[in-house]
């Protein structure tokens, strides 16, 4: 193997094992910062023996192997100047006497990366921190790859993840799974935060490319990896069903120019079956759970009409405006009532639909989001009010932050003049 | 990138009916890569079930053989169809299941996507 080779061997390898390593060091040493730099120290070492003395047959153990003898040492270290501090008159402090137990290295805990998830998404951090420490210590990515994904700059990144460290450092966060009273709650940081990285990758927010793919690649691994750790919520299920069928489109959503293809008029054989299949069954298994179907699994079981539909015309239009009904109950949002507005429309005729958008104008949450007016002259075209359509379609263009979005609204806005 | 594999073993090699512990290790990798999604698809072949293979010169009726294939020296498995970052990735994963097989022969072949351009390029 050339060098190149087994480098980037050695990097899938990390890849793969550096999450659950990393669990396993916070379990013990208590300090994320600390389990990261110890699982780093370890990988740096395998660059180095890996290449000259071939890899070893369970590269997961070797690493856990010597990680665990550089966190003895280091706290060996730390426990003789505590001595000498001692000696010299200082006092020690309370979690310097606290000794990790790092036989407990040797076995891993079945919640420990549910554990790290809870704590990378812990709502003292900021949103913006919580998901480069989710994609950092969970996804395995580098600096650099989370902020290549975000469009910027990688010290951004670098200092955004060292402040989140520290901050969870110094609060003393404690290393658990929160208990039932505060689970819901942190659960919901958790799904939020998955949910964000998906979007941020399937809606691109700013920048020329209305996709990054590998974005929600990451969110639907950590969905499915969440699915098994906490397989009893119903809204985890909810959530990797959403993601699944909404991924299932990639391919259909995008013309080989780059410009957006609607739901609609998507070549429905481009969908990803086998992701609708799982996507579907994840569905299943969120609405088997009990208790009142929360917000990931109502929007799951939209896209679950749309997928389920052969061609654009069976689209189930009645179902999925109740499914909004539903939605907007729960959570009563101008952008679920204009979505609302959409499948009523469908389902009972645009000026059904047209009415809902009016009673929206005056939301101020809605005043500069482009979907409002481009929605409005949608309804507006269906009722062949062109002239009144041709303005709502240059509006919506005139607010589109994305490039794409704004050349494909002013085409539509001139369709409006023939 | 997308492969198709399609695992093949050497009978005369074939030390019997997996344990316990090797089903549980299988179990658990294939849980792991389907969460990482890195594996999309996977089956294992019924070694009483059918086998036949079919042949046309194009537009005449098939000619069909029915297995099992005497002529063959080793016997298929089981088929995965994976999604890898790389070749790097790709030899891992076939590192892992054939660790966990107890040996045996991962053909792999690159699958055509439709969006070949719009793929994440990490490599």
């Amino acid at each position: 193997m050339n060098p190149e080779e087994s480098k980037r061997a050695i990097e899938t390898i990390w890849g793969i094992e550096s999450p659950r390593l990393i669990a396993a060091l916070a379990r013990v040493v208590r300090d994320i910062g600390v389990a990261e730099e110890l699982a780093q120290d370890a990988f740096v070492s395998a660059l180095e023996q890996w290449p000259r003395e071939g890899a070893p047959r369970n590269p997961g153990a070797w690493l856990t192997a010597v990680a665990k003898r550089r966190a003895i040492d280091r706290f060996r270290r730390e426990s003789m100047m505590d001595r000498k501090h001692e000696q010299l008159g200082h006092q020690l402090r309370e979690h310097q006497t606290w000794q990790p137990d790092f036989e407990a290295l040797d076995h891993e805990v079945d919640d420990d990366l549910l554990r790290l998830m809870f704590i990378a998404c812990h709502p003292i951090l900021s949103i913006e921190a919580r998901v480069a420490l989710t994609l950092r210590l969970l996804g395995g990515l580098t600096t650099a790859e989370i902020a290549r994904a975000f469009l910027v700059l990688e010290p951004t990144i670098a200092q955004r993840i060292v402040r989140a460290k520290r901050t969870l450092s110094e609060a003393h966060v404690p290393f658990e799974v929160p208990d039932a009273k505060e689970r819901m709650e942190r659960l919901d940081a958790v799904l939020g935060v998955v949910y964000l990285i998906f979007n941020e990758g399937y809606a691109a927010t700013s920048g020329s490319d209305i996709l990054r793919p590998e974005l929600c690649q990451e969110a639907l691994r950590l969905g499915r990896m969440l699915a098994t750790l906490a397989s009893e919520e119903s809204e985890v299920h909810g959530l990797v069903a959403l993601m699944e069928i909404q991924a299932s489109r990639m391919n259909a959503r995008v013309a080989a120019d780059g410009t957006p293809i609607l739901l609609l008029d998507q070549d429905r054989a481009r969908w990803d079956h086998l992701a609708i299949g799982r996507g579907l069954a994840e569905l299943e298994r969120a609405t088997q759970r009990r208790g009142v179907l929360g917000p990931y699994t109502l929007q799951a079981g939209i896209a679950a009409c749309h997928a389920r539909a052969r061609v654009a015309s069976e689209t189930d239009w009645q179902r999925i405006a109740a499914l909004y009904d539903a939605l907007a109950q729960l959570n009563p949002t101008p952008v679920i009532e204009l979505n609302r507005a959409v499948a009523v429309g469908m389902a009972f005729g645009p000026e059904a639909g047209l009415e809902l958008v009016d009673a929206l104008r005056d939301a101020s949450a809605l005043k500069s989001y482009h979907l409002l007016p481009s929605v409005c002259g949608d309804l507006l075209e269906k009722l062949q009010r062109f002239s009144e359509a041709q303005e709502e379609f240059e509006r919506a263009a005139a607010l589109a932050a994305n490039d794409r979005d704004r050349e494909f609204l002013l085409q539509r806005a001139a369709r409006c003049r023939f | 990138m997308r492969f198709l594999s399609i695992y093949t073993f050497d009978p005369s090699q074939w030390s019997g009916e997996p344990d316990a512990a090797t089903i549980a290790k299988m179990g658990a990798l294939i849980s792991d890569m389907t969460a990482a999604g890195t594996l999309i698809d996977t089956g294992g072949r019924t070694p009483t079930g059918v086998s036949l293979r079919t042949t046309s010169t194009g537009g005449s009726p098939i000619a069909v053989t029915d297995g099992p294939f005497a002529e063959s020296k080793e016997v298929v498995g089981g088929y995965a169809v994976l999604d890898v970052r790389d070749r790097a990735h790709l030899l891992e994963v076939a590192q892992r299941f054939l660790d966990c097989s107890g040996g045996g022969t991962c053909t792999m072949y690159q699958l055509a996507e439709m969006n070949d351009d719009d793929a994440p390029c990490t490599s």
